[in-house]
């Protein structure tokens, strides 16, 4: 076995910063975002991409960063929760979210926040079983989802049902 | 104190609610750790980074029994960038065996933070490397060489003691861990009095947890000249984890120094990771470095804390022919695993619950533990009680389904009644306090059971049987320890305690300091809502540090966040300290206005005043400054520091052991649950349409922190019942190891829920309130009772298992006279 990994260059922009790095070939884009850039507000909480906690904006696109190489990332343009809140201003997702419950321990947070922007970008005015499609990507333990529906349809701007 | 008549339980003496003007408890306050929250700026246990830090990956058995016949690190230590490894043989000669909480003979095993000459589950850690990157300790694992000689495994448990299955733990003498015959009443008279008995034969809950999304995690530092250990961790009760690990590694507790921000939810299954920082702990002192640990996905689901599977054997039920419940009589068999980490205390924690909600006086359960080739089990949210207030459940409905009886009907006929509260069980606990029947009134409203007739009708002409089902549940919660004496008598904990302190600092901050570790209960903000009533300021004034650190003087031998106490033992804490903390204001107060008498002074917009004169005012800052920088001239004989603990210790006496008989728990919320679903007969697949939770924990002090305990609950348990189960083939393969294989509830899963709320507070609380969050596994029976009314006529196969995926209730409803759970009725 090898005892020297591969390095190569490269180079993203996370939530306006540019970052060069080089990484291992086959570290995972979430531990380069975590490990090596000390943005740890994105998470992990699987090895299979079922749970959606480590899910970021790539180039606009929703993507769970622990099923792409950092590598594959060289150039991209990527948004992660550290990004949403405009200084100490939060965006009105995440005030909904504190509003109404939809977060006990915060853990699964992140993910959702980034699926439920990238809903509301492409959808501003979701029904709510696309609003549970949306984020049918992501794994929440604490809540049972119905207060997080809740937070993303007051967000969208739609009332209490 | 006041028994009542009849009874040798001491009855916890009534608190008097003394009610400050109340501006924030009972408001759903938004809660202060959100903020970070959403941010991302929580501070989660892998995110805690150290310069030179190693990456801890453990190597795991694949075998679910097998002598490790050798072991080869020398190529792994060999890469470039491992720092080094750590094994089982090691681990024996540096430290002890973990104490055992069990008498013989499970007592007698040897426990490790490693396996040691053997392994016994499939997953278990056998070898730690250490190495520069997470990347590059998996690479190294792979250079481990372990030689194994397998043995058989023992998967069933009701199969583990027959003489022809290999023993796990040489040292017991066989696979029995422990067993205790309990029983109350009277049981013959019960079944003389009888018109029926109903026998069931077996009944089933299996193996799932709570998989919180934040798997188990440490990053551990030692401090060489002081032989201390810093363990940032989110192991969730440091109290117990001190416990285990201080004489395991020949060392005081004080040197273990627990330290936890933020947790990613922990529902008791990051209460036993004492042998993973134990590992941690000596690769640290070894290598001198620290060193990091983040288990995988995979890892947690093949190791850490299953839920108690239990069997229920040959149970018997005295029942009236109006459908009053006299007795019963079971024999429950609880599989524990390869380890006891928590474990037997299984044993007895379900006797918090014996009766369940009913009035039945007379019951025998011997409970029977043996251990497997699996997963160890640990405490999962509802612990030991779901499995036994399943079993309650099951009955009753088994009862109502065999006599045809409604099962509405039945549990009111047999409810305690809230007349007859405080309500002594036939095992000497003590129910607080409570209303049943109305609980059920506001769930089988909700929900429109008179209008269900209709529904049945409109969902067969779709070719769909409906079914409606209730789940009455209980959440035990303020543990007395001294139950762990029915286990093993020779144990000396009994009683419980949490601790809080709360300070005016220098420029008049108010800082709040909890023993606990909560890992989403929103503790932050219910303290504060407490101490602003005291202290008569505003919320946002108060600063309750964010999580645990056992440095702090807060923390007590029995803190943690487990078995829901909080809202009793850390919010009685809170407010004992602030209490204390109100006073000293007073009365330096009163020293500086000259002697004005405390009765005179009042605490009111952040400042303590004399009432009669409202200009007199001494704000909160000038007193921290006056005490903590500016104390000269002071009366000599004023002792007051404005910095104030308080141990909260709940009213507990030791129970009768011989009799086992005595109060195991000092609150009792209560749920209430009715869920409506609609089976596919050619399929078994079914859904959820409709479904009610009505919860009551006493008074509530932020309904909304509140309720989202009970959805948590609610969503748990019905990923529970329909699909998460940790199964094991016959070799001991764990066949669900990630999420692909262990379906938890997504958004879509989620069937609509509606809440209500009943308040009955609690006579024997400082704050009136209970501990609450279980939830007592009421979605889980609720579902059951619904799948058995659907089985009404077609097939009326029994519910016999808690696990019931489609493929379950396809067979249940197609193969009826295969199912399991025998059910007969004999007219007595």
């Amino acid at each position: 076995m090898s005892t020297v990994a591969s390095s190569n260059p490269i180079t993203v922009t996370i939530n306006g910063t540019v970052y060069e790095r080089e990484v291992e070939a086959r570290k995972l884009l979430i531990h380069f975002i975590r490990d090596d850039l000390d943005l740890t507000g994105s998470h992990i909480g699987c090895d299979t991409g079922n749970c959606g906690a480590c899910s970021v904006l790539v180039n606009g696109t929703l993507l769970k960063s622990c099923m792409m190489l950092a590598v594959q990332a060289d150039g991209a343009t990527i948004e992660t929760v550290e990004g949403l809140a405009d200084g100490d201003e939060l965006t009105t997702l995440q005030q909904a979210f504190s509003d109404h419950h939809a977060l006990q321990c915060g853990y699964c947070t992140p993910g959702m926040l980034m699926s439920a922007t990238a809903l509301l970008r492409s959808n501003p005015s979701p029904t709510d079983e696309e609003i549970k499609k949306g984020l049918q990507g992501n794994i929440c333990r604490c809540t049972g989802y119905w207060n997080i529906i809740d937070a993303v349809r007051a967000a969208s701007g739609q009332g209490a049902k | 104190m006041t028994p009542p008549s009849g009874s040798t339980t001491v009855v916890p003496e009534r608190v008097e609610i003394q009610a400050p003007k109340e501006q924030y408890k009972g408001q759903s306050v938004p809660r202060k750790e959100d903020r970070r929250l959403v941010q991302g700026e929580g501070v989660f246990v892998d995110d805690v980074k150290r310069h030179g830090m190693g990456y801890i990956f453990f190597v795991r058995s694949p075998y679910a029994h097998a002598h490790i016949t050798s072991i080869d690190v020398s190529k792994a230590e060999a890469l470039n960038g491992v720092y080094g490894t750590l094994t089982g043989e090691e681990v024996a000669s540096l430290t002890d065996p973990f104490f055992q909480i069990a008498s013989v003979p499970g007592g007698k095993i040897k426990d490790y933070a490693l396996a040691v000459g053997k392994v016994r589950y499939v997953g278990e850690a056998v070898v730690a490397v250490v190495a520069e990157t997470r990347e590059l300790a998996r690479d190294a694992s792979e250079l481990v060489e372990i030689e194994y000689d397998p043995l058989d495994a023992v998967t069933d448990a009701r199969h583990a003691q027959e003489p022809s299955k290999p023993v796990l733990h040489e040292e017991a003498g066989g696979n029995l861990m422990w067993e205790g015959v309990y029983e109350w009443g009277d049981l013959d008279a019960a079944f003389a009095e009888a018109d029926k008995i109903v026998k069931i034969d077996e009944l089933h809950f299996h193996r799932f947890n709570s998989t919180p999304l934040e798997t188990d995690g440490a990053l551990v530092e030692f401090n060489r000249g002081i032989g201390q250990w810093t363990i940032h961790t989110n192991n969730q009760f440091p109290g117990f984890a001190a416990i285990m690990m201080g004489p395991a590694l020949r060392t005081g507790i004080d040197r273990l120094r627990f330290v936890t921000q933020d947790i990613g939810g922990g529902f008791g299954n990051k209460i036993t990771t004492h042998p993973q920082l134990v590992a941690c702990c000596l690769l640290a002192r070894k290598l001198n470095r620290p060193v990091q640990w983040t288990e995988w996905r995979t890892d947690f689901h093949m190791s850490m804390s299953h839920g108690n599977e239990r069997w229920f054997h040959d149970t018997e039920v005295a029942v009236k022919a109006d459908g009053t419940l006299l007795g019963f009589r079971t024999k429950a068999l609880d599989d524990a695993g390869a380890w006891l980490r928590y474990e037997p205390l299984g044993g007895v924690i379900w006797a918090q619950v014996t009766p369940g909600m009913y009035r039945w006086r007379h019951i025998r359960l011997e409970f029977t533990q043996v251990a497997t080739n699996k997963a160890p089990v640990s405490p999962n949210r509802g612990y030991s009680r779901m499995q036994h207030l399943w079993f309650t459940e099951r009955v009753i409905d088994i009862v109502a389904h065999e006599l045809d009886l409604d099962p509405i009907e039945v549990r009111k006929r047999n409810y305690i009644r809230a007349d007859e509260m405080p309500y002594e069980t036939p095992n000497g606990c003590v129910y607080d306090s409570g209303d049943y029947a109305r609980m059920l009134d506001v769930a089988t409203e909700l929900i429109g059971w008179d209008g269900l007739a209709a529904r049945r009708k409109d969902a067969e002409s779709r070719g769909k049987l409906l079914g409606a089902g209730i789940g009455s549940t209980l959440d035990s919660g303020t543990n007395n320890f001294a139950q762990s004496r029915m286990i093993n008598p020779e144990l000396q904990f009994s009683g419980n305690n949490e601790v809080a302190t709360v300070k005016l600092d220098i420029f008049g901050e108010i800082v709040v300091t909890l023993g606990t570790t909560p890992q989403g209960q929103g503790h932050e903000t219910t303290a504060a809502q407490v101490v602003a009533d005291i202290l008569a300021c505003s919320v946002d004034d108060v600063h309750v540090r964010a999580g645990h650190d056992s440095y702090w003087n807060s923390h007590a031998g029995f803190s943690g966040t487990y078995a829901s106490q909080f809202a009793v033992t850390g919010l009685s804490a809170v407010k004992g300290a602030t209490d204390m903390l109100a006073e000293q204001i007073k009365r330096l107060a009163s020293a500086v206005f000259g002697g004005v008498p405390l009765e005179a002074l009042e605490l009111a917009e952040g400042t303590v005043r004399i009432k009669e004169n409202p200009e007199a005012a001494l704000p909160f800052m000038a007193c921290g400054a006056i005490i903590n920088a500016n104390n000269a001239g002071l009366p000599e004989d004023l002792d007051v520091t404005l910095n104030c603990r308080y141990v909260y210790r709940p009213p507990f006496e030791l129970p009768d052991i011989e009799r086992k008989f005595g109060n195991l728990t000092l609150t009792y919320a209560s749920q209430v649950h009715a869920a409506v679903i609609e089976i596919d007969p050619e399929t078994g697949y079914y859904e959820i349409v409709d479904y009610a939770a009505v919860d009551d924990c006493g008074k509530r002090i932020n309904p909304q922190i509140v309720e989202g305990q009970v959805m948590g609950a609610t969503a748990q348990a019905l990923g529970g019942v329909m699909h998460e189960i940790f199964e094991y083939d016959e070799d001991g393969n764990l066949l669900t190891p990630n999420f692909y294989d262990y379906h938890v509830p997504h958004a879509l899963d989620m069937p609509p829920l509606k809440t209500g709320n009943v308040e009955s507070p609690s006579p024997f609380t400082p704050l009136g309130t209970k501990g609450m969050g279980e939830g007592g596994g009421a979605g889980i029976h609720a579902v059951c009772a619904a799948i058995q009314d659907a089985l009404r006529g077609h097939g009326d196969a029994i519910v016999w298992d808690s696990s019931n995926p489609y493929r379950r209730v396809w067979e249940m409803l197609a193969q009826p006279e295969q199912a399991g759970g025998r059910v007969e009725v004999v007219e007595a």
